[in-house]
């Protein structure tokens, strides 16, 4: 088989199922162009997910009763209505984490899926602020999903407009000072500061668009604010203006807008309503800055930490001359043969580690905490980077040496679910082909056990990178 | 008495880390401990210590105005300037014995508002972003003698942060609910990784922190369930069982994050009052875990950078740039606020909204490196902090 199918299944994919390289050994990379266009229908696990809307609607009930209680008893809430809704919200968090991992593990498209994965944590909401732990697996479907393969103005629209991305960044109650609602306050109640807050705006340019060097200013951040303020959620308070619009969805509130023009990068946008705010990432998704800092981190993500610098500049330019459309900018990456060249440049992170492991196992344990458990104990607890800059993708972040132990344990512990049933190194060869070096195959084939040589299998450098 | 760590180091690698366990004169000359605790998303200062003898302070503050000691709920007073957050009652107590100081309008040389380069500067110890790619705590322990073998410096995660990755070799520990692979298997892979000195290394450091827990009763149980105070309290507690372990290492690393407060921070209660009350139980955990060596011990609690003086339009606080750091422990010489105080006053502002930098970050670190680590001068001014012979030590902090 060839150095080329290892490198497709298991550098661009997720990570070979047992029977992949043999299938797509004869063009690999037609493989990875075919899949761009994703599956043309999503599996029930996916599509059955209730809607992001639903879902805050939902635990927004409980919410309120905890409210309700606190206000009417003045003491805390009944510990059964926290309790309530932790566990309603613990129950999203682990129904859309397994549809996430069962699919990720099933899928014949796993390149799209590992771009999906990509700018769900490029745009990251962490689940460690309620009540993202409810939706961000929602949030990854509906915003990112449709859009990975598109235009990335639509992506970075779609994903600065989604409910969650509002609420994780704060902006559902950022209030223009010379707004209606935001001079009446100010002029009512002096000392309470009805204002800005530019939490959102700030982290749309340096983590989602230019980076933190793209050449904006304070100013820039402060004046973006206040051009997206009014981007909000319908329902955002239970009585009162917050509360127009439908519960959960995007709401544009004109009574909290800055009005006027306002000028952002040296560029001065006359639009009135939300269209101002869909300019300025418009304006943004086609800066130099956004076009080098996107393909920096796809080649880091793709090729190696430190990628070759003709190689970011190839992405970029591809990226600009094709007016931010991504596909263009996968074709170049897969036709570029440095990706392909070193087989592993990459250091997996745990989530890759335990998807590549199940999908050359060729299963997902039923059990729905299996998965959440075993990354959480690897430091990457599903949809939980803890910040909105998303993951690291480096093996100085990941090299932690109790991150290598749990990495470890775990395939031990694996290795002895799977038992006498698959045959180590049957497997290394199925799964790492080419890649698989003679100093592990020969380690893997002198186990003990069956079980032992599974563990070196799945802790060998090899299967390690990728 | 001869530990797993021992033969598995015999065994397979031995020569990998080039040392002998056990010669680690450093240990054996100081028993100093330094714990350094990272509050990421940038904690604000002015609820940590709250200057509330400012004239300016209630009037920029407005609704996070923390009410004044001897109020209800009021801050507890340092001096006449600064009282401390109510929920950091144990700190408090530290403070009162002289083993508690607080360093206000501090800063790292970063002057922008990425949280992430913000982070890095703070960690890599650089005069400015982007230009090392190591942690200065690595860089510190070089010549403790953390090239002699074992590893002077363990992070409480899975991961290494930044301010102690580097050449010197370190550990890093975190609780498992997994079962141990069995030695033949940890054997085998010893001599797998042996041609991949990543590999290598990373399982050496591994198999340290592994033999030092084993070796402590309790660790083997410990868990990282619950929520974030539960956890920090875990890691607290783990530091505490390292740090005093007879071979263990003497410099630890503790990460707590949830620090970003934009929206409804809170003021004696709320968000930011209850991370502040676990942090304060956590280092109560730290101190008792510690014992006797607490008296040793100096921990440092720092952020990367502070938040705005004026509240926003959600009741919170963006990005802004000085902020409060605090020491503690027996080898502090406590019981002090230490500033120069820039004042609230808005032509005082740093760009007209943030606490203006008045002490450099490095000057406290440096001092605790030279003073209570015994680290030599010429070593900080050009290896740990490169370009910082204009951020002298702090004098007086550390107990002689």
């Amino acid at each position: 088989m060839k150095y080329d199918s290892a490198i497709a299944a298991n550098r661009f994919g997720l990570g070979a199922k047992p029977g992949e390289l043999k299938k797509i050994d004869s063009n690999p990379r037609a493989w990875l162009l075919d899949q761009l266009q994703g599956p043309s229908r999503l599996p029930g696990e996916l599509s059955d997910l209730p809607g992001t809307a639903e879902v805050l609607v939902d635990i927004q009930d409980l919410r309120r009763e905890q409210r309700e209680m606190r206000a009417a008893a003045t003491d805390q809430p009944a510990p059964d209505i926290v309790q309530k809704y932790g566990q309603k919200v613990r129950g999203h968090y682990l129904e859309q984490t397994n549809a996430r991992y069962q699919y990720a593990v099933a899928t014949d498209f796993p390149f799209h899926e590992r771009l999906v994965h990509f700018w769900s944590n490029h745009f990251a909401v962490s689940a460690d602020k309620q009540p993202m732990p409810a939706v961000a697996g929602l949030y990854e479907n509906e915003a990112v999903r449709p859009n990975v393969t598109g235009n990335f103005a639509d992506l970075l629209i779609a994903c600065e407009q989604h409910p969650a991305m509002i609420t994780y960044l704060d902006n559902q109650r950022s209030i223009g000072p010379e707004s209606m609602l935001g001079r009446r306050a100010n002029r009512v109640q002096r000392e309470r500061n009805i204002g800005l807050n530019e939490n959102l705006a700030r982290e749309i340019l340096e983590l989602h668009t230019l980076g933190v060097d793209g050449g904006y200013s304070q100013q820039d951040v402060t004046t973006f604010a206040k051009v997206i303020t009014g981007w909000s959620i319908g329902g955002a308070s239970d009585t009162g203006r917050f509360a127009e619009g439908t519960p959960g969805e995007f709401e544009y509130r004109d009574m909290i807008h800055e009005p006027g023009d306002h000028t952002v990068l040296g560029t001065r946008y006359s639009q009135r309503g939300v269209a101002q705010g869909e300019a300025v990432l418009r304006d943004l998704a086609l800066h130099p800055s956004t076009a080098r800092f996107l393909a920096s981190k796809l080649a880091t993500h793709f090729v190696a930490d430190e990628p070759p610098a003709d190689l970011v500049d190839e992405l970029a330019a591809t990226y600009l001359e094709g007016g931010a459309e991504l596909a263009p900018v996968y074709e170049a990456l897969i036709a570029a043969d440095t990706a392909w060249t070193e087989p592993h440049s990459k250091y997996k992170s745990p989530h890759d580690f335990v998807v590549s492991t199940l999908r050359a196992f060729d299963h997902v344990p039923n059990n729905t905490r299996f998965i959440v458990g075993a990354l959480d104990l690897m430091g990457q607890a599903p949809f939980r980077p803890g910040s909105p800059a998303g993951w690291p993708d480096s093996a100085e972040h990941w090299g932690g040496a109790d991150a290598l132990y749990k990495r470890i344990e775990w395939s031990n512990t694996v290795s002895r679910l799977v038992g006498t049933r698959i045959k180590p190194v049957e497997l290394g060869d199925d799964v790492l082909g080419a890649t698989f070096s003679t100093e592990s195959r020969k380690a893997v084939s002198r186990a003990e056990t069956n079980v032992q040589g599974m563990t070196l299998l799945l802790a060998s450098p090899d299967f390690q990178r990728r | 008495m001869i530990s797993r760590r021992d033969i598995l180091r015999f065994a397979g690698v031995a020569a990998m880390a080039g040392g002998i366990p056990g010669l680690t004169f450093a240990r054996t000359e100081s028993d100093a401990r330094f714990v350094l605790v990272i509050l990421r998303g940038a904690a604000d200062g002015l609820a940590i210590a709250a200057p509330y003898g400012d004239g300016n302070y209630r009037k920029i503050r407005g609704e996070l105005a923390l009410p004044v000691p001897g109020e209800s709920g009021g801050l507890k007073k340092l001096d006449g300037l600064f009282g401390l957050h109510p929920s950091l009652s144990n700190v408090y107590e530290q403070y009162r014995e002289d083993q508690a100081l607080i360093v206000h309008a501090v800063a790292s040389p970063y002057r922008e508002r990425s949280h992430f380069d913000g982070q890095d500067v703070l960690e890599n110890g650089a005069a400015q972003v982007g230009s090392l790619r190591d942690g200065w705590l690595n860089r510190a322990i070089e010549p403790l003698g953390g090239a002699l073998g074992d590893e002077l410096a363990i992070a409480m995660a899975q991961n290494t942060p930044l301010v102690l990755r580097g050449d010197n070799s370190v550990t890093s520990w975190a609780p498992s609910q997994l079962p141990d692979a069995e030695e033949s298997t940890l054997r085998r892979l010893q001599d797998l990784y042996a041609s991949d000195e990543f590999f290598a290394t990373r399982l050496t450091q591994a198999l340290d922190a592994q033999a030092i827990a084993d070796g402590e009763a309790g660790m083997a149980q410990m868990r990282s369930r619950g929520n974030d105070a539960e956890q920090l309290r875990t890691m607290m507690q783990a530091a505490a069982r390292f740090l005093t372990a007879e071979d263990g290492p003497r410099i630890a690393v503790v990460e707590a994050s949830g620090w970003d407060t934009h929206a409804n921070q809170g003021t004696t209660t709320g968000s930011l009052a209850n991370r502040l009350e676990s942090l304060d139980n956590g280092l109560l955990t730290l101190q008792s875990g510690l014992g006797n060596a607490w008296s040793k011990t100096i921990v440092a609690v720092v952020t990367e950078f502070g938040r705005t003086v004026a509240v926003n339009g959600t009741r919170g606080t963006d990005h802004g740039t000085a902020s409060a750091a605090m020491l503690l422990g027996g080898a502090v010489a406590g019981g002090r606020v230490v500033t120069d105080w820039p004042g609230l006053r808005s032509a005082d502002l740093y760009q007209g909204r943030d606490l203006k930098p008045t002490t450099d970050i490095r000057s406290v670190f440096k001092a605790v490196l030279a003073e209570h680590l015994g680290l030599p001068e010429t070593h900080l001014d050009n290896v740990v902090f490169p370009d910082s012979k204009s951020a002298e030590p702090l004098r007086d902090i550390v107990r002689s």
